[in-house]
């Protein structure tokens, strides 16, 4: 269903091989940050935070958009990956459910038609 | 209505969709081929609704099934997940409308959870069915989609996604 390239796979890999990336994931699953958050969170430079958040953005784990002076860090499109899955997931328990609530309704819909054949003398 | 011969030749089943409607909101929607007074009738009778609640592939056993259908009334489904555990949902009914609407809260993540909606709507015989299931914030929302509780089926798909991608 979802396909992976294994370019993206080892960028994907080298990127969660780090603590500190870990952990920027880790935090931008409880909200979006700016680079400068993240920077005094994990204890380190500015610059050091760019490089972290660079190589999550191209594992496509992370992206950043530019607003104002700000560079804002989300969850990047593989979150979205994760949710497609959790939604397809959803939707077989739905079905599934749904399926046998057709079995159910097929049932009263024949008692029905008996009953009704019953009151009509 | 004919006895099916084989189990793969079951007559085609009307599709579920889901989508993710906004940021707080998750749809469900489906037809029956019937009318709408009797889907109503599955969804707010005990008996029936813990017939086809629990789908046989969830493998999760429903030991109690507890419904007051009525505005301020509550429901109550409690789950066996292993011989010392079990596990309860519930939560109470906002609007109760013959045939048209249902709305119910779920509680038992605590106060602030989901908001769940079903209408019953009626077309020639056949009714639409749509459910909505309505999170406080976005972050609810992202945290279920997140979370390990109640969808055992769910997470096994993640596991397995999870693990492609740390196979490569």
């Amino acid at each position: 269903m979802v396909q992976y390239d294994s370019a993206r796979l080892d960028a994907s890999f080298a990127a969660i091989s780090d603590a500190t990336r870990r952990g920027v994931l880790a935090q931008l699953g409880r909200g979006d940050a700016s680079i400068s958050d993240l920077a005094e969170k994990f204890h380190m430079t500015v610059t050091g935070m760019k490089k972290h958040v660079g190589v999550l953005e191209n594992a496509g784990l992370v992206t950043t958009e530019k607003i104002g002076r700000v560079r804002t860090c989300r969850l990047g499109p593989r979150r979205l990956e994760e949710e497609m899955a959790w939604l397809e997931a959803y939707r077989q328990l739905w079905a599934a459910r749904f399926d046998e609530l057709d079995d159910v309704l097929e049932e009263l819909k024949r008692k029905e038609t008996a009953d009704g054949r019953k009151r009509e003398r | 209505m004919d006895a099916n011969v084989k189990g793969e030749s079951t007559p085609m089943k009307n599709p579920t969709t889901v989508e993710r409607k906004s940021e707080r909101e998750v749809v469900v929607t489906r037809t029956f081929d019937c009318p709408a007074r009797l889907v109503f009738q599955a969804w707010t009778t005990a008996e029936l609704f813990r017939r086809w609640w629990v789908p046989k592939s969830a493998g999760l056993n429903l030991i109690s099934c507890e419904m007051d259908v009525r505005v301020g009334g509550g429901y109550r489904l409690v789950f066996r997940i292993d011989a010392s555990n079990t596990m309860a949902f519930f939560g109470k009914y906002l609007d109760v409308t013959p045939h048209s609407r249902l709305v119910w809260t779920n509680e038992e993540g605590g106060e602030g959870g989901p908001i769940t909606t079903v209408t019953f709507e009626e077309k020639e015989g056949k009714t639409l069915l749509v459910m909505s299931e309505l999170h406080p914030s976005k972050e609810a929302l992202d945290a279920s989609i997140g979370s390990t509780d109640g969808m055992g089926e769910t997470f096994d798909q993640l596991d397995e996604l999870l693990v492609t991608l740390g196979a490569a």
